[in-house]
């Protein structure tokens, strides 16, 4: 269930209206359409130069779009100067004033918008405790260490309550235990505030764990908008298979003439989910490492030899080389039998299990 | 149970260990006996009695009972200051337009400036003697069209003194402050948009804040530069634009009266020093070198109040050009920009180039635009002995100075990459030291010196001299070289059996040779065109280029001095841009 939902507030509060951009005979972004409801933590993941940084910059109107517009609480903001839109952004590198104490830092969008000396004391106190900082108010930026200079960050963008934050892999030069740490962190000043987030990471872990839903981004488009689960358990395509969780996908040719349904792949012919439909004959099919069983019982069977065994704790990764020359991962559940390295295995799943993809 | 402790190793042993310092030893020597001694040894003269030796403070009494001496000193203090302000001013929005260009594109219009700032004083105030005289270009122009009736009086006022110390200086200011701005990170700019502040709040609030030591080290650097200025004043200046150096020229040359030169030198170095210690205690002195890192400096208070002020000039700038805005629109706004630089480029550059065509002229005197043209001042220039040989001297002597300062200086940066010694800073000022101290100090301290030792009027003596004006130069050059260099690479060659010696001429000579000629390049140029160690140093026939021409354009303008001027200019353009070159390909 998302937050926004949880709140019982649907409005949206921003929507996108065929937005795109266009660097002379580079497209970093089509014409994309988006509607994200107030209170929501959306994520933009996608591989390196898919055109995320490019919408954010669009949306806060640092970067001028080449086509579409941006409605923010029902109101056009395309022509608004970046300035008057009222957006908070965090950068990768922080962006902190370095001449700027940190307390001077948090007060800065509060006196651009001329706000009495009482209440902007007021709020960089409050906001300086949410980020738990209030000893180290009359520090400069360069005085603290990576985490410290993320909450600054966080705390300067947090404090004046604009009408949607957005976060440009805001944890990305930080080492993996304080990335897991400051999620947490990010996660409680969503639920505290109930801001609107739209946040971009290339790390699908940190968007599966944070997010409300995941805009899964490539070649400048939208390639799947949905919660995490959805994108997980109905990947849209092969791409987005790949990109989140592990997938072990066949490629082949569709084939409808004998009433049912097949894929012919280099692997064997195998039945496809019931009710999968496609447009085209080229097609895959995608199963998920836990959907895979040992024993050639299934309908679906390929065989192959296993070259690894990974011991995991809650589970024992196999790895299997199919005989025509694939590689296919095979998750089975704690205490169950495990083939030795170099044995022959048959791997079976079952037809509905698997998605069918373009 | 037995304590393991490594044993110590004796002192002796530690300071004799071949150690990468020793290799500024050479420099340190050259500059203590050529630089540090005869500094010092001038200051000293300034309290002695000339008669005893004892100390006596009589001269520095008789400056302070003389007006004109206190007039001299206030006019340059003046001058300088003028000159730093309106450097800055001038220099800021061109430093910040070339900030702001792609890097390829900046790289080509920083030319721009450089040109200027390496062309010869001498050629730079000959340009503008031709350009603002009664009648020069401009005052030709306006009579001619009617638009004055009488010649406007341009030159040898303090307008005239003004326009040439300036147009001398911009190029310093931009050079310093350029860095700074092209290190400020374009995202805080972003960043305080995005925070709700209008463009001219964040250019105030976040760049102009951040650019700053820039700015205080541009001031610092023209200042103390044009406290021992002469050549400006005395070309383009009256009788009542008399500064320090002059005063201290007349004094030697004239009086010989080493007590009197001493005592303006010290004050004259005193300004410096104390300009500096200001400078340090506000700025500290760091962000010379363009280190940034040291940022929001300044104590609480001080730094405080900068930013209320800040705040202010802000909010009234960012109703400034709102109005501004409205008036003239967004795209002519937009404009003011590029119409600004391009209008600070040509005064720059063009002045200089005018002395191009007048080289060329047909006519005996400089007009402009030149009758018709010929060869004649050239030939005029080539068939003289006196010239021919001043060049040749020019020449000869350059290139011995670009050798031992690009060796010394080489050095010394070796020295200072390889040891990580808590004596760096130091050092660094010593190499430095030549640069901030005004040429006419070290000018008339060697003329002393030299004068003992019998090494005025010699070959040697301007060497040695033009080679400690040098050492700077060539020392931040390669020192800058080195920076990128990957020690890596000698580390590789040290495993794979190369000793040190070989491991520095087969790996890191070869590897920052484009840095070593630029040095070298940059070294030659600076001896080329020096004139103040050679107004005292080259005497009777063994004068240089720049000596000889200063002794023409004292006496009388010719066109002869055009066709050398064009001489001077193309030569020491073409090393220029060759050092570039071999600069950036490093
Ligand atoms: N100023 C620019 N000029 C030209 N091309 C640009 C510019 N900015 C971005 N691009 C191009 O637009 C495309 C999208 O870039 P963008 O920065 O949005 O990618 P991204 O998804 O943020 O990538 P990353 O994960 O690496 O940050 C890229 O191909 C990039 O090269
Ligand atoms: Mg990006």
């Amino acid at each position: 269930m998302t937050t926004a939902a949880k709140n019982g507030v649907t409005a949206p509060k921003l929507i996108i209206e065929g937005l795109s951009k266009q660097y002379g005979a580079v497209t970093a972004l089509e014409p994309i359409y988006l509607t994200v409801p107030t209170g929501e933590f959306l994520t933009l993941l996608g591989p390196s130069g898919s055109g995320k940084t490019t919408l954010l910059q669009m949306i806060c109107g640092l970067a001028e779009p080449s086509s579409g517009r941006i409605l923010i609480d029902g109101r056009d903001q395309t022509q608004t100067p970046v300035h008057q839109r009222d957006i908070g952004l965090v950068f990768q590198h922080y962006a902190l004033f370095p001449h700027l104490t940190v307390a001077e830092n948090i007060e800065f969008p509060l006196r651009m918008r001329a706000l009495s000396a009482t209440e902007i004391k007021q709020r960089v106190k409050n906001v300086l405790t949410m980020v738990q900082l209030d000893h180290l108010a009359a520090r400069f930026p360069r005085e603290l260490s990576g985490g410290q200079q993320q909450r600054v960050a966080l705390a300067r963008s947090f404090v004046y309550q604009p009408s949607i934050i957005l976060m440009d892999e805001p944890l990305g030069a930080l080492d993996k235990k304080l990335r897991e740490h400051m999620q947490i962190e990010i996660k409680q000043l969503h639920r505290e505030t109930g801001a609107t987030i739209i946040y971009v990471t290339h790390d699908q872990e940190e968007a599966l764990a944070l997010s409300d839903r995941i805009c899964l981004m490539n070649l400048a488009r939208i390639e799947q908008l949905g919660s995490p689960h959805e994108i997980y358990a109905r990947p849209a395509t092969a791409f987005a298979a790949d990109f989140i969780g592990i997938s072990n996908i066949f490629r082949g040719q569709v084939d409808t003439s004998n009433g049912e349904a097949r894929i012919s792949t280099p692997h064997g012919k195998f039945r496809l989910p019931t009710g999968a439909s496609l447009s085209g004959t080229e097609a895959a099919i995608v199963i998920r490492p836990e959907q895979i069983s040992l024993g050639g019982d299934k309908e679906n069977t390929v065989v192959g030899r296993v070259i690894d065994a990974v011991y995991a704790g809650s589970e024992t990764r196999l790895i299997v080389d199919l005989d025509e020359g694939e590689t296919v991962i095979v998750r089975l559940p704690p205490g169950h039998p495990a083939p030795a390295y170099g044995e022959r295995a048959a791997l079976g799943w079952n037809p509905d299990a698997a998605v069918l993809v373009p | 149970m037995t304590a393991i402790t490594a044993p110590a190793v004796p002192l002796r042993q530690r300071l004799l260990r071949p150690n990468a310092l020793w290799l500024a030893a050479p420099g340190i020597a050259f500059l203590a006996v050529f630089f540090l001694y005869p500094v010092l040894r001038l200051l000293a003269l300034s309290v002695q009695d000339p008669a005893s030796g004892a100390l006596s403070v009589a001269t520095y009494a008789r400056i302070a009972n003389t007006d004109v001496y206190l007039q001299v000193l206030g006019i340059t203090f003046k001058i300088a200051g003028n000159t730093a302000l309106f450097s800055v001013l001038l220099g800021y929005p061109l430093a910040y337009w070339l900030a702001e260009l792609k890097a390829g594109l900046r790289e080509r219009m920083v030319l721009l400036v450089m040109v200027p700032f390496w062309t010869s004083y001498l050629v730079k105030t000959f340009a503008w003697m031709v350009v603002l005289g009664r009648t020069g270009v401009i005052n030709s122009m306006l009579t001619g069209s009617g638009l004055a009736s009488e010649p406007l009086p341009l030159a040898y006022n303090e307008f005239g003194v003004m326009v040439g110390m300036v147009h001398a200086m911009v190029p310093l200011a931009v050079l310093t402050m350029l860095p700074v701005m092209i290190g400020i990170d374009r995202r805080l700019i972003q960043a305080a948009q995005v925070l709700g502040a209008a463009p001219a709040q964040s250019f105030w609030l976040v760049y102009f804040k951040l650019s700053l030591p820039g700015v205080t080290a541009g001031g610092l650097l023209v200042f103390i530069s044009s406290l021992g200025f002469f050549i400006v004043p005395a070309l383009l200046g009256g009788r009542r634009e008399t500064m320090l150096a002059q005063l201290i020229i007349t004094q030697v040359q004239e009086l010989l009266n080493w007590a009197f030169a001493g005592a303006l030198a010290a004050m004259m170095l005193v300004a410096a020093l104390v300009t500096c210690w200001v400078y340090d205690r506000l700025f500290g002195l760091s962000s010379l070198s363009g280190d940034t890192s040291a940022q929001g400096g300044g104590t609480g208070r001080l730094r405080l109040l900068g930013l209320v002020i800040l705040r202010a000039v802000a909010k009234a700038s960012a109703v400034l050009s709102d109005a501004a805005r409205r008036v003239i629109g967004v795209r002519g706004a937009r404009r003011l920009l590029p119409i600004y630089c391009t209008l600070a480029l040509v005064y720059l550059v063009l002045p200089t180039l005018l002395v191009i065509p007048i080289g060329f002229t047909s006519s005996q005197f400089l007009e402009f635009p030149p009758p018709g043209y010929s060869l004649q001042w050239f030939e005029t220039y080539f068939s003289s002995p006196v010239w021919l040989s001043a060049t040749l001297r020019s020449f000869g002597v350059a290139a011995a100075t670009a050798i031992c300062a690009t060796l010394i200086g080489g050095l010394a940066a070796l020295a200072l990459a390889r040891s990580d010694t808590r004596w760096g800073g130091l050092i660094f000022a010593t190499f430095l030291a030549p640069l901030i101290v005004p040429r006419i100090i070290i000018a008339v301290g060697l003329f002393y010196l030299f004068a003992q030792i019998g090494l005025v009027a010699t070959d040697l003596g301007l060497v040695i001299g033009h080679t400690v004006l040098a050492l700077p130069f060539t020392f931040v050059t390669i020192t800058a070289i080195l920076k990128n260099y990957d020690w890596r690479l000698d580390q590789a060659a040290a495993v794979l059996g190369a000793n040190r010696l070989r491991t520095l001429l087969l790996i890191t000579v070869p590897l920052v040779k484009g840095g070593l000629v630029a040095a070298f390049l940059f070294a030659f140029i600076t001896s080329f065109d020096e004139l103040t160690i050679a107004i005292f140093i080259s005497g009777g026939i063994k004068t240089t280029l720049p000596k000889q021409m200063w002794d023409d354009m004292i006496l009388q303008l010719n066109p002869t001095l055009a066709a050398v001027s064009v001489v001077v200019f193309v030569i020491v353009t073409v090393l220029l841009l060759v050092a570039e070159r071999f600069r950036r390909t490093t």
